[in-house]
């Protein structure tokens, strides 16, 4: 191809180095580009701040790869039976599935007061400020506090339990909420419904599903808060089960049988959700 | 809507109820959860915790010793977050359809997200806690191996997202399999995956709390510490500074969102 | 020696149905050919096992000379380069410059590594703004693809192809998406590469009488089999019916 030397040099950019640039140079590249930066700066130094206290690294791995395959294969119970096995399973599912329950009640109706078409500015702010701020305690310190506030036991997880339960599903929910289509709203408040003759017979009808598949989805996260609860607060159930194999008997094989219980538990629970959302929520709605 | 379909969507919603009702007395059953008397502890509950998570001035002595724990712990996430993502690119890009090599390393990149992601992170804690022992490299590896198994999901998602249609013009060109990888889906993907890194970022310090009571690390070990000495200002003060990182982490993280996506 | 010999040519996606059945034809260099027929007939997996972006089942394509079929993954993308292609949708990617976009068409000639670090000379950045300019839209150089028109997308595309330096290009219904307008501009684009560059095309079209206004030579396909093929000057409304089915008579030819 011939080359015609006309171009006009006003709509060329060029480096200080006089060769051509090629990149738009807009603030989201800029932003993204030092995003990328900072994180791999800040990766970087926090190996600076770690500490190494008594870390074998060579020993710990290879120990540790023996480990794991000592526990996924040769799995075995030792110190409870089937039976117990079951049952504690069952506490774990249990917790989860009671945080979950009680926090999609108390959600819905917090989520009525956050939604930005069914309630007022103020009311809807307050809710989210005060949902930000609880979302930024980990569960864990919610059920240890209220281990002490309300004496052990499984009140205790299940009130920690709740805060985060009620806070993801406010969002959730409300979101569901602001979707539902004004001219419902509209067509009620015409024919001078009440409030919560707008919810009942407006708004629940036409978010009802959705409402019932967020609820689903905190279950699947709740079922491993209740295992780490158990674990890491004495919650009782499967996790505590897991903290004692591994933590007093040092028992690898009952550690490799209580993760295989858990993991067949989670990918069930993960299947169903995974439908659930193709069904429900056909385009980039993402797990949170 | 007939009669006769209302009352039978009555008849649905009363054996859902029922259901779900059932379902509730049997979790308490077995879990010897009292409702009543729960319900009854909260207002104690919370009085306990205004009359005692009180900061004062004689533990805002230790705040250094907190901040540097808090520090390590912030730091031992987002090393844990940016280098699972590094992992979880390649895993993502073996694993989605758009992209994959061959059926079979897409399975096994699957299969390795599945596993990590769905044994929780506890129990990776608690695994790797024998071998390596109370330091940050256990807690790290641990969120570490979760954070690839929940990244990898997201960002396979991401790029299956991306336009298909370029990456079949520029195979059209004469590019290589990793032409098209860099400049056709890399670009395309990289916003939303850094959202994802972002949100992992947050969530991982919650974790790594968590992870750190049960390994004798960072700012969870502070805590499980104080909270067993019963030295309520204490926990309260290290439960403030958690709450103020992450709502600032949160914060940036948005602003960051908002000129990103 | 023609340009391009397509002898037999079957392809099929799932073992039963044929979607091209016993396909032959030449095209000779400088050549402005159209392809038309009815949806589904196969058009667009014909120009895709051109530059085999689609697997080969029966027959041949044979490229100046060498058989399209047989090629290893090296002479493959050297295929390739020689062809340019140019896409319905405009297949660019959304969040990259225009510029960007058009120096994409050059990773045919680079190694992995130069590719990947985006390494371009300053030359191949001059040519690529030639073309901008050439096709009027060297004002949009540093914009982000998405935030450009249909026609101006199509114009991104063509100039894709063109720093390919090919010697021939493909374009899979250019102007399906477009108003008369663009339409009209993209066609003229494309002729005058024919005839002032010397580079071959093959076009699909669905509108006839866009294909007998520009094309030299229209092929018809109906059903994964020629069923029309000359001058587009020897093409009337029996043939037409022939392609498309009686029915669709009057929606096309309106
Ligand atoms: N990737 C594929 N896998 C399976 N079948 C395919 C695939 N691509 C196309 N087909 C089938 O091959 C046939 C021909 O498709 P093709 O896209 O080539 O037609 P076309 O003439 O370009 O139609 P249109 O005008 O709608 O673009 C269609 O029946 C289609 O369903
Ligand atoms: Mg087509």
């Amino acid at each position: 191809m011939e080359m015609v030397k006309e171009l006009d040099p006003a709509l060329i950019k060029r480096k200080r180095n006089g060769q051509i640039n090629i990149k738009s140079g807009n603030k989201m590249d800029a932003v993204v580009k030092w995003t990328i930066w900072v994180l791999t700066a800040l990766t970087i130094l926090a190996f600076f701040f770690f500490d190494y206290t008594g870390l074998q690294l060579e020993r710990a791995f290879t120990d540790t790869l023996h480990n794991i395959r000592v526990m996924f294969l040769e799995p075995g119970l030792s110190h409870f039976s089937w039976g117990e096995a079951f049952y504690q399973v069952g506490v774990t599912l249990g917790l989860g599935v009671l945080a979950t329950i009680f926090g999609a009640i108390i959600a819905f109706f917090l989520a009525l007061m956050a939604a930005e078409n069914l309630s007022k500015p103020w009311l809807s702010n307050t809710v989210r400020v005060v949902v930000a701020f609880i979302r930024a305690v980990p569960t864990v310190l919610w059920v240890l506090i209220f281990a002490i506030a309300a004496g052990l036991g499984s009140e205790a997880a299940v009130l920690g339990m709740l805060f985060h339960s009620v806070a993801y599903l406010v969002k959730a929910f409300s979101e569901s909420f602001e979707e539902v289509n004004p001219g419902i709203i509209e067509a009620l408040r015409a024919t001078g419904s009440s409030w919560w003759h707008i919810v009942i017979n407006g708004v629940l009808p036409s978010t009802f599903t959705y409402l019932l598949s967020w609820t689903f989805l905190r279950f699947e996260i709740n079922f491993s808060v209740a295992v780490a609860m158990g674990a890491a607060a004495g919650a009782g159930g499967i996790g505590f089960e897991l903290f004692m194999a591994s933590g007093f008997y040092f028992d690898l094989r009952e550690v490799g049988f209580i993760t295989y219980a858990i993991l067949i538990i989670a990918i069930i629970l993960e299947v169903i959700s995974t439908r659930l959302k193709e069904r429900y929520f056909p385009s980039s709605v993402k797990t949170r | 809507m007939d009669a006769k379909q209302m009352r039978k969507n009555k008849w649905q919603t009363t054996i859902f109820l029922i259901l779900i009702i059932m379902i509730t007395y049997l979790s308490s059953f077995i879990t010897k959860f009292n409702l009543i008397e729960s319900i009854a502890t909260i207002p104690a509950a919370f009085s306990w915790i205004f009359s005692n998570l009180l900061i004062t001035q004689e533990s805002l002595e230790k705040l250094p010793q907190i901040l540097e724990k808090l520090g390590e712990t912030i730091f031992m996430s987002i090393a844990a977050t940016t280098l699972a993502a590094i992992v979880s690119l390649f895993l993502a890009i073996m694993g989605s359809k758009t992209t994959k090599v061959n059926q079979t390393f897409s399975v096994i990149a699957r299969f390795i997200a599945s596993f990590s992601r769905n044994i929780p992170v506890v129990a990776w804690s608690l695994i790797l806690l024998i071998s390596f022992g109370q330091n940050s490299v256990t807690g790290f590896l641990a969120l570490f191996v979760a954070t690839v198994g929940f990244l990898t999901r997201a960002f396979i998602e991401s790029v299956d997202e991306a336009n298909q249609s370029s990456v079949e013009a520029l195979t059209a060109t004469g590019a290589t399999y990793f032409h098209m990888i860099s400049k056709a889906v890399i670009p395309q993907s990289l916003p939303q995956m850094l959202s994802w890194i972002l949100f992992m970022i947050e969530t991982n310090i919650r974790s790594a709390t968590l992870v750190g009571i049960l390994t004798g690390t960072g700012i969870g070990y502070m805590f499980d510490l104080y909270y067993k000495n019963m030295n309520y200002n204490l926990v309260a003060l290290i439960t403030f500074t958690i709450i103020i990182a992450v709502i600032a982490i949160e914060l940036v993280s948005n602003k960051i969102r908002r000129v990103i996506l | 020696m023609s340009l391009l010999k397509v002898e037999g040519l079957s392809k099929f996606y799932d073992g039963e149905t044929k979607v091209l059945k016993d396909v032959n034809f030449e095209v000779q260099a400088g050549e402005f050919l159209s392809i038309i027929g009815p949806s589904g007939a196969g058009k667009s997996t014909l120009l895709r096992c051109i530059n085999r972006l689609v697997e080969i089942n029966e027959g041949k394509v044979m490229f100046n000379g060498l058989d399209v079929g047989a090629m290893k993954k090296k002479e493959l993308r050297k295929l390739r380069t020689n062809i340019g292609m140019i896409f319905q949708h405009y297949n660019l990617v959304p969040r990259l410059t225009v510029i960007e976009n058009i120096l994409h068409g050059r990773f045919g000639y680079k190694s992995t590594i130069q590719g990947v670090l985006g390494r371009f000379t300053e030359q191949e950045k001059e040519q690529a703004f030639y073309l901008l300019e050439k096709l009027g839209i060297s004002e949009h150089a540093y914009k982000r693809c998405d935030q450009l028109s249909g026609g101006q997308q199509q114009r991104v595309g063509i100039c894709r192809a063109l720093i390919q330096e090919p010697k021939l290009i493909l374009c899979d219904e250019p102007i399906a998406s477009l108003d008369p307008n663009s339409s009209k501009v993209i066609m003229d684009y494309l002729k005058s590469i024919s005839t002032e560059m010397g580079i071959t095309c093959i076009v699909n079209l669905h509108q006839v009488e866009v294909a007998k206004e520009y094309a030299s030579r229209i092929i018809g396909l109906k059903q994964g089999e020629i069923v029309f093929d000359g001058p587009s000057k020897l093409l009337y409304g029996e043939q037409i019916e022939n392609i498309y089915g009686i029915e669709s008579r009057e929606l096309i030819t309106v």
